[in-house]
């Protein structure tokens, strides 16, 4: 049996004081806020504990009766009564008032709170016993202790008198086994270690908010509550004054020049995104989980005055390549050369400012994969072995594992991949697949032997796990990337194929394994260290120097394996001192509207169409980063994208934006005003200073929305602050009002220039245009970014600003709904098609027949024997290699045959729901 | 809502003579009246007593182990599922979904109290879902059907369509 609590988690401290009280034998493993150590739940939850069974216990109050009970107590129902009201009641209101106490500073509590509190009072008063139910400390006692425990501590909840309480809960709190829990729980940090558990959870809803319909879609995006105002204290409203008035150089900024290469004594950051396939046009899921999210960061460090390079490039080798130059009548090159194009602009168009944008079929790659390849085998880190490959004798090839689809020999997914099951996530031997089919001709494959070679993963499983330890230690892994890596190391490696039978791709140097080329996975990682070699010789300061480098590799979850297990397998193998991964961010998925993105049915936006919605670039960037999938998956919404445009990007930023250039202009003839600040004004420097710390805090950590949102609340204080002082009043009055006014428009011009600074890594046209609006020096916004940020004036009294207009464009709901209409996908069209023609044969997929379709044996016959010969037709054409067109044509006429045939047998010619899923 | 739910469990357990309840508070929480005994407050206790009532320990569970379960689902009940705010609730079917991948009871090898209450909370998000959303919670809706074909449990609550048989398996293609 073994408990999982955290730190500063009141209901780890229910569980380990009543562990303590019951006696009971128990390990107890101390881990953070974010392990998942639930494997069904969504959200990581603690504590836990896993019982003999092997079941999970996830919920505190079940655990805390469950060791009472082994304990030999029984629960009376008057414990469980309070249990009920605790879990019910009392937490949703007391998760409220202490996430607005130690998470947004503020000091009054809800009121729904007090209510709960004096019913508690009450009914301590009142009774007989010497605790809530009885004359020992029952379970009901020490859940409800812990759970206000917090509320009790210094500087904690404003609660009133409360004198039985009180006195019921020091009677209960001097119990050694609770001051013993309560010591490794919060470790002295009182309100600090709580803040650290509040911050990870989600936002509370308020008792009353529980009920009301909230906007579907907001979720998991930085919820931002009107009221998250920090109170500040004096000594910080100061120190935010002083800062105000530093004297700085904003003229000089450091230039990029290339190649850059790590210096000492520098932070020294290299940046991949995983690199996209080469044979399709990237999604909105493909752009926001690797290539948006790294360009932010990359952006970011730049600002920050970090040494940094950021690399990326197209993965081409591999079947799914050749099989594209055999659809669209072009070699292999051709294909690569023509779609790396179609890459570059459209990363170009969502200004991705790559260091370098290469691809991975270079000499470069040739000689460092060989070079890679040798080192492992001089160290005896491969090994032969003969494999038993799937050959499908229709096409005349060996299926790259891509080309094979069955059921999943593990948790029978019907749709698995011959490489990786995309329900379970394991890895499968294509010949281990139920029911293989090939997935060009839908044929049953044949097995076949062949000489293959294995990096051996056994061996290296030490040192990897040595590494890892190091990197999580030390690194920032998101959650899933720590997780994902963890299942893979628990379920043991073993050896892996990196050899296969094709000819696209980096030859494989060995004169026994003449012809074959390397796996996609051995081969593509080596990509990030070919296409560093292409953009400077010097490339192995970057990549042979783990003393001076940080690695950041950025991927969806579906690459992590390959980045955190696979990859850092060969490099270390390999011992020539490369450069290993520090930290792994990956994203989780992005759905479109609640479905999948796919290609093949024309559902959702993919790269190359985003330019022609007429949506800016910016406006892009913002809504994807927005709702970047962290933590959990998200989906984009045209609706849900409208509004944050209106409702944040308009009205909310760009309004402030706007209306401080404005006040300059109009009121000050462009010439920024004298400012002598009051204590009102240094309260809100000091907020503006508190969020760009939190910003700054947040980017260091890779929390790339979360970041956003502060930048939303200072925007939000800016426009508080004007509506409050009101200074197209002022400007009207005397010479204090007339003062008044210009304090308050040179402070939110400068608020302006710090937004503009803080927007660069996301919206950068937004970010370069604000600056040239209001005439700001150049380096601003390094300045602003650095340490721990500093909000100083930079646009003195005397600055001239330029020609101020409208950031952003209001997003109408007709637009709205054509370009929803427009991205919907070809289904709605069919139905409407199927619905005019009344063709009873021809369901379409859509339309599930309520009544069974009779069956008719002779036509089935008949129809069969068609569909044998079709098919024999339709092969031949393909033996031949005959023209695109021509095959086509043929195989719509044996799809059609073969539905005909479905019906004619009774059954329902419906292609399975999921079928549309694969791209 | 919950005064409905309880009468429909006394019927499933058996229970001759019906009970008196009454709610409290916004958020109309049960209430159990007696002459005898001090009343009892919150859907679980009660639902918990009832069963005890009834002498159906069964319904509580064999062993510790299993009665811990079956607390934690009728919690999971009254403080997750019922009152949750809209964006919650597919995480809640995703979880439940998970969980119910190899079971068929929530609890055990055989059915709880922690089914039918689960099943009455569960009823009006069933109802609401699509087609697609129904195939994509299999094991929930697998579950769901169950219980409401269960002799005895559905009383109140009107049927759910829950699932189209598909004459195809994708195999076919």
């Amino acid at each position: 049996m073994k408990l999982f609590v955290s730190e500063g988690n009141p209901h780890c401290l229910k569980v380990l004081a009543v562990l303590e009280i019951s006696g009971v034998k128990c390990d107890v493993q101390h881990v953070n806020h974010e392990e998942k150590v639930v494997p069904f739940l969504s959200r990581p939850t603690l504590p836990v504990l896993h019982l003999p069974s092997g079941q999970f216990l996830f919920s505190p109050n079940a655990i805390c009766q469950y060791l009472f009970e082994v304990s030999g107590k029984q629960t009376s129902k008057q414990s469980h009564q309070w249990l009920e009201w605790e879990a019910t009641e009392l937490q949703p209101a007391l998760m409220h008032a202490l996430h607005l106490v130690a998470v947004q500073g503020k000091t009054d509590s809800a009121k729904a709170l007090e209510a709960l509190l004096s019913f508690l009072e009450q009914n301590l008063s009142k009774k007989t016993t010497a605790f809530l139910t009885a004359e020992t400390a029952e379970v009901a006692d020490i859940v409800l202790w812990a759970a206000l425990y917090p509320a009790f501590l210094e500087n904690g909840l404003k609660i009133g008198e409360l004198k039985s309480t009180r006195s019921w809960f020091e009677a209960v709190g001097v119990m050694p086994a609770c001051k013993a829990s309560a010591q490794s729980v919060f470790k002295g940090k009182g309100l600090e270690a709580l803040k650290g558990y509040l911050q990870k959870q989600p936002a509370p809803h308020g008792p009353q908010a529980q009920h009301k319909d909230s906007h579907i879609g907001s979720s998991g995006s930085p919820a931002e509550s009107e009221d998250s105002d920090r109170v500040m204290t004096q000594e910080e409203i100061e120190a935010a004054a002083q800062i105000w008035n530093q004297k700085i150089d904003c003229q000089s900024k450091p230039e990029r020049k290339h190649p850059i290469l790590p210096e000492k004594g520098k932070r020294n950051v290299l940046i991949t995104s995983a690199l996209p396939y080469v044979n399709n046009v990237p999604h909105l899921g493909n752009i926001i989980g690797c290539v948006l999210s790294a360009d932010v960061f990359a952006r970011y460090g730049r600002q920050r005055g970090w040494n940094l390079l950021y690399i990326c490039g197209t993965d081409e080798y591999g079947t799914a390549t050749e099989n594209k130059a055999r659809e669209e009548g072009l070699t292999p090159q051709q294909i690569c050369d023509k779609y790396h194009a179609i890459h570059t602009s459209i990363y170009k168009w969502f200004q991705i400012d790559f260091d370098f944008f290469g691809r991975t079929t270079t000499q470069r790659q040739t000689e460092i994969a060989q070079d890679i390849f040798w080192r492992l085998n001089e160290r005896g880190f491969l090994q032969e072995d003969t494999v038993e490959q799937l050959r499908c004798e229709t096409c005349e090839r060996f299926l790259a594992d891509r080309f094979v689809e069955g059921v999943c020999p593990f948790c029978q997914y019907p749709e698995a991949r011959g490489d990786q099951c995309d329900k379970c996530g394991r890895l499968i031997n294509a010949v281990e697949l139920k029911e293989p089919q090939c997935k060009v001709c839908k044929q049953t494959p044949v097995i076949r032997c062949s000489k293959h070679l294995f990096l051996d993963l056994p061996k290296l499983e030490g040192s990897l796990e040595q590494w890892l330890e190091r990197s999580f230690g030390t690194g920032d892994w998101t959650t899933n990337a720590r997780n994902i890596t963890r299942s893979w190391l628990r379920d043991g490696l073993k050896p892996r194929c990196i050899t296969r039978d094709l000819q696209w791709g980096t030859p494989v140097p060995h004169p026994d394994f003449a012809g074959k080329v390397f796996y996609v996975w051995f081969d593509a990682p080596i990509g990030y260290l070919s296409i560093t070699a292409n953009y400077t010789d010097q490339w192995e300061k970057w990549w042979k120097n783990p003393q001076e480098v940080e690695l950041y590799n950025f991927m969806a979850k579906d690459n992590v394996p390959f980045h955190s297990v696979v990859f850092p397998c060969s490099l270390l193998g390999a011992q020539d001192n490369y450069t290993l991964v520090n930290s792994l961010i990956a994203t989780e998925y992005l759905n479109y509207e609640d479905t999948k993105f796919s290609k093949s049915r024309g559902v959702g936006v993919f790269g190359d169409m985003a330019k022609d919605t007429g949506i800016p670039s910016d406006v892009w960037r913002f809504y994807l980063l927005y709702l970047r999938p962290e933590g959990q998956d998200a989906a984009f919404s045209w609706a849900d994208m409208a509004l944050k445009n209106n409702s944040e990007l308009l009205n909310n930023l760009g309004n402030f934006i706007n209306r401080a250039g404005m006040f300059v202009s109009k009121f000050f003839e462009g010439v920024v005003p004298q400012v002598t600040l009051q204590e009102e004004d240094k309260r809100l420097l000091a907020q503006v200073g508190w969020e760009l710390k939190q910003y700054i805090q947040l980017l260091d950590k890779v929390r790339i929305r979360d970041a956003l949102k502060c930048i939303l609340n200072i925007s939000r204080h800016g426009n508080q602050y004007i509506q409050v002082n009101e200074p197209w009043k002022k400007i009207k009055g005397g010479d204090t009002d007339r003062q008044r006014a210009g304090t308050v428009t040179a402070v939110s011009v400068n608020m302006a220039v710090l937004l503009s600074a803080m927007l660069e890594p996301y919206m950068p046209t937004v970010s370069e245009t604000i600056r040239a609006q209001l005439q700001a020096p150049p380096a601003t916004s390094h300045v602003m970014l650095q340490g721990e940020g500093n909000f100083v004036c930079s646009l003195p009294a005397g600055h001239h600003i330029g020609t101020v207009s409208p950031l952003f464009q209001k997003l109408e709901a007709e637009q709205i709904e054509s370009l929803k209409k427009r991205f919907g996908g070809q289904q709605s069209q069919t139905i409407n098609q199927n619905n005019a023609a009344p063709k009873p044969s021809a369901p379409s997929a859509a339309v599930v027949p309520e009544t069974p379709v009779k069956a008719d044996p002779e036509l089935a016959k008949q129809l069969a024997a068609a569909v044998a010969e079709q098919g024999d037709k339709v092969r031949a054409l393909k033996a031949q290699k005959a023209e695109k067109a021509v095959i086509g044509e043929e195989v719509a006429k044996l799809l059609e045959l073969k539905k005909q045939l479905a019906l004619a047998e009774g059954k329902n010619p419906e292609p399975s729901p999921q079928k549309g899923k694969k791209k | 809502m919950a005064l409905r739910e309880l009468s429909s469990l006394e019927k499933f357990l058996g229970l001759k003579k019906p009970n008196k309840y009454s709610t409290q508070g916004d958020r109309k929480v049960p209430v159990l009246q007696s002459n005898s005994a001090p009343s009892l407050v919150g859907l679980g206790t009660i639902a918990t007593h009832l069963a005890q009532e009834a002498k159906r320990p069964d319904l509580l569970g064999a062993s510790a182990e299993e009665r811990a379960v079956i607390q934690q689902w009728l919690e999971y009940r009254v403080a997750r599922l019922d009152g949750c705010a809209k964006e919650d609730i597919k995480t809640i079917l995703k979880d439940l979904n998970a969980y119910l991948e190899d079971k068929v009871y929530l609890a055990g090898n055989h059915i709880s109290l922690a089914d039918p209450l689960m099943y009455y909370g569960l009823h009006h998000i069933i109802t609401d879902l699509a087609v697609q959303e129904k195939e994509k919670y299999l094991n929930v809706t697998r579950w769901f059907d169950h219980m409401q074909h269960y002799p005895g449990v559905r009383h109140h609550l009107p049927p759910v369509v829950v699932l189209r048989n598909r004459v195809y398996t994708s195999g076919h293609h």
